[in-house]
């Protein structure tokens, strides 16, 4: 146990905007997973490989001498169309069936996409350079990279983006829609096939604006997708499907958790942290259901 | 009837045919010394296992076309078998199985990494293989008592203790406050245990001691940490993916030490990834061009370097080098064991003493050479930005000075 954190509010103000900054990237990967999953009924484990890819979109983007902040518009075109190339290959015969057959599905997926990545990228750590240098607060104490303010920003461009065009637009309110009842959508003239690889492809593009960013702000590698996986799983498993606000705050809340862990406790248990706070958040929604459950009886 | 016949004469005749030509894999045929080696050449070991697999073929044709090796009276050539073990321990594992008990072989070369080494030894040692690796440098390796294990490099405890000592040198003699983060791996953490002994022996202290989680690409904590505490040397041990992340984000948060020192630089391709960010980082190396060791087979670092950019395209890693390196010791030992006996090939193994381009070699009781420094470069960069690792530790290879303390960030 270390208390530093305590000793110098400075650390504190920084762990804060670090996890912030660092939740609202993750929030962007997680809305695009409580979107497929509360439209289709499908937990994509291939979520972060999707990232990767769109992460390597922006790299060769660098690599041929064009800035990596441009993958943020390039990286959500391609992915979308890869999105909907692999829903209309694979994902619409597992989407009505059960969510065990999707999860396999999409893992079969990830494992294609880490080999098929290894084979055409390598397997090196890569990373592209923004050189956008870094903005220092509070008299020089708390230090902010300027690549991961423009990951937030972008993060939450392309939410807000998302939320107007899902309230305003015709296929924005029938893919609320088929979330809400698919069948009934069906009756009432959507085209409920083309809402899902709408919905797929619209997840992929967000990977991609989240993987261009992560380009930008961490290093990427064929085999570490999984983590970003994991983590919007659980930013979703805490807010719940189809809640922005809620999925935004979780992300917020996780990185911030995250941080503060990470000082007081030691690096090495970081993510066991986070893992131990997603337990006591379950047990603690059972616990609350359960309560009700017993007023209804 | 007839038809039963034909079937029972044609299986037959496939298993005859089968097995003669898996005996003309075995070990030494004709005047072929036939090695094995599982090799990551897919998965995320696959471009070090590639390295690996350059270095082996690049001595192999060698050492054939300089006369091969003699054995009473005899020249042969020597010849690899490889599979593909897919960066997996496993499949690692069972592939050496079957170079051993299906492809007869008798001598086999180590695959990448001191994950995969790990889970090979205990086969070669069932079977009395003798092993020569060059990729896998835990400590672990080499306390398990194997007897048929041999390691051309130096053990991981050895890669940053020379860092330590360096500080402590310029700061005259008196002891000095170090930052540690290191990867939760075995082969970081033995790098870890290495830079305590010399923290112990030299009175210095440990300010932080972190350990990077597997997933983790952010240790802006630990940097944070850094800024507060104000060590004068820090060490950060994590592969490729640790070597690249500090950089970046050492000079993001401009996080101003006297002396960064790390592993995996040269892998991580760190000078032409982070160009002038990356500068005044020291790195820890197996091996350097211009080191001064010399060898009849590829005379001296800057020959091996050249002849095989010339051949891959590539200036070759120090894991292309010590690749190399290993089937030299091979040929040196065939050569003194007169024979291709195993034991009688192991005991020359283990009294081998001799230079390579790649350094000396000498094993000790536990297989790992014992004769070899660890090298320290620092990438130092002109005024165009193009940059180099330059030797600057120990200072008897070195080529250029160490620049101590490291300029602050608001200096460059």
């Amino acid at each position: 146990m270390d208390f530093m954190v305590f000793q110098y509010p400075m650390i504190s103000v920084q762990a804060c905007l670090d996890g912030i900054l660092l939740g609202i990237l993750f929030a962007l990967i997680a809305y695009g997973m409580a979107l497929q999953w509360g439209v289709m009924n499908i937990i994509n484990i291939a979520q972060g490989d999707l990232v990767i890819l769109g992460g390597y979109i922006a790299y060769f983007m660098y690599l041929y001498g064009i800035h990596p902040a441009w993958g943020v518009i390039v990286s959500p075109i391609i992915m979308f169309f890869v999105g909907i190339a692999i829903y209309k290959l694979v994902i619409n015969k597992v989407v009505d069936r059960d969510l065990f057959i999707s999860i396999l599905a999409t893992f079969g997926i990830s494992i294609l996409f880490m080999q098929l990545m290894n084979f055409a990228f390598g397997a090196d750590v890569v990373l592209a350079n923004s050189d956008y240098g870094t903005t220092m607060l509070f008299n020089n104490n708390v230090v902010l990279p300027n690549s991961k303010i423009f990951s937030a920003f972008i993060s939450i461009l392309f939410a807000i983006c998302l939320v107007i065009y899902m309230k305003k637009s015709k296929l924005g309110r029938a893919i609320r829609a088929t979330a809400q009842n698919a069948r009934a959508a069906k009756i009432l003239g959507v085209d409920t096939e083309k809402v899902y690889a709408a919905t797929f492809g619209i997840n992929a593009a967000l990977c991609g604006v989240a993987g261009a960013l992560i380009s930008i702000t961490f290093t990427i590698h064929p085999y570490m997708g999984l983590p970003y996986t994991i983590r919007s799983f659980m930013i979703v498993i805490v807010a719940g499907l189809g809640n922005l606000p809620g999925v935004a705050m979780s992300g917020m809340g996780l990185g911030v958790f995250e941080e503060f862990a990470d000082y007081i406790l030691g690096t090495e248990f970081r993510i066991g942290s986070v893992f131990l706070l997603l337990v006591l958040i379950l047990v603690y929604r059972r616990f609350k259901l359960s309560r009700k459950r017993e007023y209804l009886k | 009837m007839k038809i039963n016949k034909i079937i029972v004469s044609f299986i037959s005749a496939a298993v005859i045919l089968l097995s003669t030509s898996v005996a003309s894999f075995a070990k030494v045929v004709g005047d072929k010394i036939v090695l094995g080696a599982a090799i990551s050449l897919t998965g995320k070991y696959s471009s070090n296992g590639v390295h690996t697999q350059n270095g082996y073929n690049m001595a192999v044709d060698r050492i054939n076309s300089m006369g091969g090796v003699k054995v009473g009276g005899k020249t042969y050539k020597f010849d690899i078998i490889y599979y593909d073990d897919e960066s997996n321990p496993k499949r690692a594992a069972q592939l050496a199985e079957r170079l051993i008990s299906q492809d007869g072989v008798e001598f086999m070369l180590g695959p990448y990494s001191s994950g995969l080494t790990k889970a090979i030894a205990p086969v070669t040692e069932k079977y009395g293989v003798p092993m020569v690796e060059a990729n896998g440098a835990s400590r672990s390796l080499f306390t398990k008592g194997y007897k048929y294990l041999f390691a051309v490099l130096a053990p991981a405890n050895l890669y940053l203790d020379v860092a330590i000592d360096l500080a402590v040198e310029k700061n005259n003699g008196k002891g000095v406050t170090v930052a540690m983060a290191f990867e939760q791996d075995a082969f970081s953490q033995d790098v870890r245990l290495g830079v305590l002994d010399a923290i112990k022996r030299t009175g210095s202290k440990k300010v932080i001691d972190d350990k990077l989680p597997k997933e983790l690409n952010d240790m802006a904590a630990t940097l944070v940490k850094v800024k507060q505490m104000k060590p004068d040397v820090l060490v950060v041990s994590g592969h490729t993916k640790g070597a690249l992340t500090a950089i970046r984000q050492i000079s993001e948060m401009k996080v101003d030490v006297p002396m960064l020192a790390m592993t995996h630089c040269d892998a991580a391709k760190l000078s032409k990834q982070h160009g002038k960010n990356s500068q005044y980082a020291l790195c820890a190396s197996q091996w350097h061009k211009t080191l001064t060791y010399k060898d009849d087979f590829f005379k001296d670092g800057m020959t091996y370097d050249a002849d095989f950019t010339k051949e891959f395209g590539y200036a070759p890693p120090y894991q292309a080098a010590e690749s190399s390196a290993a089937l030299l010791v091979f040929k040196d030992a065939f050569e003194r064991a007169n024979s291709f006996d195993q034991k009688k090939v192991r005991d020359a193994l283990a009294a081998t003493n001799m230079q390579t381009f790649y350094g000396n070699i000498k094993f000790a009781e536990g297989g790992q050479n014992v004769d070899k420094p660890m090298v320290l470069f620092q990438v130092m960069c002109d005024d165009g930005g193009k940059c180099e690792n330059k030797v600057v530790a120990p200072t008897k290879w070195a080529s250029a000075k160490l620049i101590h303390p490291i300029p602050s960030w608001s200096q460059r």
